[in-house]
């Protein structure tokens, strides 16, 4: 990849390709507009939305702060109840347990649920590699992992495809993978859901081996909970023999009764529903009903690293709803494709740099990838400060050198001198403001970072100039402005936190 | 057995060393409602949130119930139906003797289940917030995959004590040894352009009686 001069433009060249696509751009808008509204409605339906929103939080983090204890007391759980408990460190740690499980069954085929866990590590490409098809079941997925493509939003992973792309891709690949889609099939929703039943049915009722995540485990009771909507999750989780499940350390709970504040604010947040019509809970293994071998596979692959970092452990509180997605503007624009990791979106930016190091370029690249508005935060059922994150990972980026860094530090370095000596700041906006006319529109010699942005115009004259003439006479010789003035130049004055101050309202809508 | 043992000291290890210096966490305070719902208003909100999730809401006594379910299988088409281990003997005493009933064997495979057309069952409990019904796998109600592989689900909710107003006011009531499934309406996705279509695998049709004894 071209233009890495900075070490952050890795974001910034994938998102300019997908602002430039039309169809992307509308679908995105579309999709993500409607869920925002109806999310608001949805929540503001429980007055004690802020009180919950509290209670999840701090189940989060008393859960992290004592992971350890909790993390083998569910093991001691699942095990009781007939589970068997896998630790895997990394990704390749855990992509072999399972091949290894899949292949002590005999089966060279496997149906899934919808996993994020299961993304991140590319179990279906290892599985793959070892002779195994992997099946993914979610209409979603379906039409990603048909289309040869990659997942763009948490929830709705073929967000950026629209009707009639789902449509053409059902009728050229179904049949390479299965039952072929109808004739005639046509672009309304509903006969595009009635091909996959009939595509995914064959697949369910012969399977033998589920792969599935979870999205919360319970200590206490080891029993693990997945939340769905189309009945693809009941038909992975009870129809096979054998069950595994591979989720994040992070997503333990202490207690039964935790639940009940996550079943009210994960199906508002992320499909926007009361509830979302399927939540399966099981425990261990139950008898004669569903699968009578179940293997939990624990995964860290980054999250104990990101646990270390005091700011941005509160990353772990996430539980993957994907409300901050649909709200903020730079995902609306980019897209998901552009954050180069199956966690997109806001929380994307914070995830994927801890998870995975901020060593690579689009991994330095994403803590950039926001305009800090706070959007993210004000939707988040867990209160997570996604805004405090980013600036703190773009901290330890630029900490972490590199060329561009090295002269952005400089920069900020030589300006905190300037701004330290008014007489040299006041006599540097004079000759800026005389000079205006000569200044190019982009600053030279800092690579990619500069290339997508223009340098703001600067006005005739500095601000301290225009404040003696226009306001000065009025007051007092050197009294500061009341209020924040109407310039709003004041950029230097104190209480201007910008997004990142704590005084954000939590309205929750 | 356990595998992978030694990244399970690895990363227990890990876990303690990086929140070695983090302060206590703030308490769990849950201060949140018990509930949103007042008592007398509890079945008049399920049935509205059933509805708005294209539930097929129908009510009846216990006289009527027979007769209403014979009445909903003959209407669905239904030549099959599958019956839970105990479902109350009564509530089929109606049913057209051309349905066949379906007991559900262990040994039953996934595709023979596929080629029934209808299952009845009672539940563990509703929840009137959620419009939600759960399924605890007893004896009324069976297996799980009873109420997920044929198409057409009608569920039986006694109204005098099953349904309760909230999520916190249902889970002391659950028992998490059970495998539970929450139904809120028929199956559904939103996948395609974020728009709620009803009908993809579990049921399409959910049917739900609120049985007022």
């Amino acid at each position: 990849m071209s233009g890495t001069y900075l070490g952050m433009p890795a974001f910034p060249a994938a998102a300019k390709e997908a602002v430039g696509n039309e169809t992307l751009r509308a679908n995105l808008r579309h999709a993500t507009h409607t869920i925002r509204d109806k999310r608001a409605k949805a929540v503001a339906e429980l007055d004690d939305w802020m009180l919950l929103r509290e209670a999840g939080k701090r189940i989060k983090d008393h859960t992290l702060r004592h992971l350890d204890r909790y993390l083998v007391q569910l093991e001691e759980s699942v095990t009781a109840a007939g589970g068997v408990v896998h630790w895997a460190a990394d990704a390749a740690e855990a992509n072999r347990i399972v091949a290894e499980l899949v292949k002590a069954t005999g089966e060279s085929e496997v149906v899934k649920v919808k996993s994020m866990a299961t993304q991140e590590i590319g179990l279906n490409e290892a599985l793959e590699a070892e002779g195994i098809s992997a099946y993914e079941t979610d209409l979603a997925e379906l039409i990603v992992q048909l289309g040869d493509d990659r997942p763009s939003h948490i929830l709705v992973p073929a967000i950026h495809k629209n009707r009639g792309e789902i449509r053409d891709i059902f009728r050229d690949r179904m049949g390479a993978w299965g039952r072929a889609a109808p004739e005639g099939l046509s672009d309304t929703p509903g006969e595009l859901a009635e091909a996959a039943r009939l595509h995914l049915r064959e697949k369910f009722l012969r399977a033998k081996v589920g792969v599935s995540g979870a999205n919360f485990m319970v200590a206490e009771t080891g029993t693990l909970v997945v939340f769905e909507s189309e009945g693809n999750g009941r038909m992975c989780l009870t129809l096979p023999e054998t069950l595994i499940s591979v989720v994040g350390i992070e997503k333990v709970v202490p207690s039964w009764r935790d639940l009940e504040v996550f079943l009210q604010t994960l199906p508002r947040s992320s499909t926007a529903e009361r509830m979302n019509p399927y939540t399966t809970m099981w425990t261990g293994t139950h008898d004669t009903d569903g699968p009578s071998t179940f293997h939990l596979v624990l995964l860290d692959n980054g999250r104990t690293a990101t646990l270390a970092d005091e700011v941005g452990r509160q990353a772990l509180r996430c539980i993957r709803c994907s409300a901050c997605l649909n709200v903020c503007p730079v995902y609306e624009r980019a897209g998901g494709h552009a954050y180069g990791s199956v966690y997109p979106g806001p929380i994307g930016a914070i995830l994927s740099p801890q998870l995975r190091g901020t060593g690579s370029e689009i991994d330095a690249s994403l803590p950039y990838a926001s305009s800090l508005c706070g959007a993210c935060y004000e939707v988040c059922p867990v209160a997570i400060d996604i805004p405090e994150v980013l600036v703190h990972l773009r901290e330890r980026v630029a900490d972490q050198g590199g060329k561009g860094h090295r002269l952005e530090k400089a920069a900020m370095k030589a300006a905190g001198w300037v701004f330290d000596h008014p007489r040299v700041l006041a006599a540097g906006e004079k000759a800026a403001s005389r000079t205006r006319r000569l200044h190019p529109s982009r600053l030279p010699g800092a690579g990619a970072w500069t290339n997508t942005r223009d340098l703001p115009k600067l006005p005739p004259e500095p601000f301290r100039d225009w404040w003696k003439k226009n306001r000065a006479q009025d007051r007092g010789k050197g009294a500061r402005p009341a209020g924040s003035g109407t310039q709003g130049r004041d950029a230097h004055g104190p209480g201007v936190g910008g997004p990142n101050s704590d005084d954000r309202k939590d309205s929750g809508t | 057995m356990n595998t992978g043992s030694g990244s399970r000291e690895r990363i227990l290890a890990r876990i303690r060393t990086a929140v070695a210096d983090a302060p206590d966490a703030p308490e769990v305070v849950r201060d949140y409602l018990d509930t949103h719902t007042p008592e007398d208003r509890v079945v008049e909100l399920l049935a509205e949130n059933l509805a708005d999730y294209r539930a097929i809401v129908h009510r009846a006594g216990t006289e009527e119930l027979p007769g209403l379910i014979g009445r909903l299988l003959a209407e669905r088409g239904a030549r099959t139906v599958l019956v839970p281990p105990l479902l109350p003997p009564s509530w089929l005493s109606a049913t057209p003797a051309e349905i066949t009933r379906v007991e559900d064997d262990v040994d039953a495979t996934a595709r023979e289940l596929d080629a029934v057309d209808s299952v009845v069952t009672g539940c563990a409990l509703a929840v009137a917030e959620t419009g939600t019904l759960v399924l605890d796998a007893a004896p009324d109600q069976g297996r799980r995959r009873i109420t997920l592989v044929p198409d057409h689900h009608i569920c039986v909710v006694r109204t005098a004590d099953q349904v309760v107003g909230s999520v916190p006011q249902a889970m002391p009531r659950l028992d998490p040894t059970r495998p539970l499934t929450w139904i809120s309406g028929p199956s559904a996705t939103s996948d395609i352009e974020l728009d709620r279509v009803e009908g993809v695998h579990g049921p399409r049709t959910l049917e739900v009686i609120l049985l007022a004894e």
